[in-house]
């Protein structure tokens, strides 16, 4: 009884996974198609910097500039 | 990170198509083609009239990639939902798929040939080589690359349209929404200048100090 409970408690939790829906970036190809991450990048002379092929650190550039969009915390402080 | 959305406040978008100048600037999108474009509703009814800008909403579960008969599109780490013109042929399926009428094609030549898909790229360029010329030829800018967001969104003079990772965006429009109240609050004096002291008077409203 116990490992029929347990079995229902693990295909129920299955169907609550996410589908990968981004494909993994294979042999410098997404699903077939050449491209290259935008991380793997340098970055330009004036503007912002990461260091080349860290994501972690591209994502932080990126964020900073998502932030600049709320102006609410410039303003009405 | 997430995913790369954009995200349009139908409460702060003015319909300047501002945002639809940048990317054709910034993109050198031919004439005919408009990746981003303002949908304005109840045009003309004093208080009921909304606008937002329209682009490719770079979908989780594409439309335009599952019926594309020849597989051009890809999605990259980030959520971008971007495709190869080598591959295209221009069929226009991914136009009849799309619920926002994202895919453009080029109307260009003597017996109007419909020409290979055009798209937003969420200024992340293409398959060619980064920053190449190639890749800008095809197309555009491929401002991710240079560690920035899309034009449209940063050039947005409003800042009714965000656009970058879905977390960060909701939480910038959630606090707006928080913040700004309804009705006269939603722009009003308090939410672009501050509320200052209680019991204030805007500075229009103050007497006159004479000549300055």
């Amino acid at each position: 009884m116990i490992r029929v409970l347990l079995l229902i408690a693990v295909l129920g939790l299955a169907a609550c996974a996410e589908r990968e829906q981004v494909a993994d970036f294979k042999k410098g190809k997404y699903q077939g198609k050449p491209d290259t991450p935008a991380w793997d990048n340098a970055p330009l002379a004036y503007g912002g910097k990461w260091t080349q092929g860290d994501r972690a650190s591209w994502e932080n550039q990126i964020k900073t500039r998502q932030l600049g969009q709320n102006e609410d915390v410039r303003i009405s402080q | 990170m997430a995913r790369m959305k954009f995200l349009c406040d139908a409460e702060r978008c003015i319909e300047c198509n501002g945002c639809v100048t940048a990317c054709k600037q910034e993109n050198e999108v031919p004439w005919g083609v408009n990746r981003r474009r303002v949908v304005t509703i109840n045009d003309g009814i004093v208080g009921a009239e909304k606008s937002i800008s329209v682009a490719c909403m770079h979908c989780s579960d594409a439309p335009c990639m599952a019926v594309c008969p020849v597989d051009c599109f890809y999605k990259t780490e980030d959520g971008v939902v971007l495709h190869d013109k080598d591959l295209c042929i221009g069929c226009g399926y991914c136009f009849y798929a799309c619920p926002f009428g994202a895919p453009q094609f080029p109307q260009a030549g003597a017996f109007g040939l419909r020409g290979k898909m055009d798209k937003c790229t969420f200024c992340a360029g293409g398959p060619e080589p980064d920053r190449s010329e190639a890749e800008f030829k095809k197309y555009g800018r491929n401002r991710l690359s240079e560690g920035k967001l899309p034009a449209c969104a940063e050039m947005c003079s409003t800042k009714a349209l965000l656009g970058g990772d879905g977390d960060v965006i909701a939480d910038i429009y959630r606090n707006r929404v928080v913040r700004r109240g309804k009705g006269s609050e939603v722009w009003g004096w308090g939410t672009a200048y501050g509320p200052g002291k209680p019991g204030a008077q805007p500075p229009a409203q103050q007497p006159s100090r004479g000549k300055s």
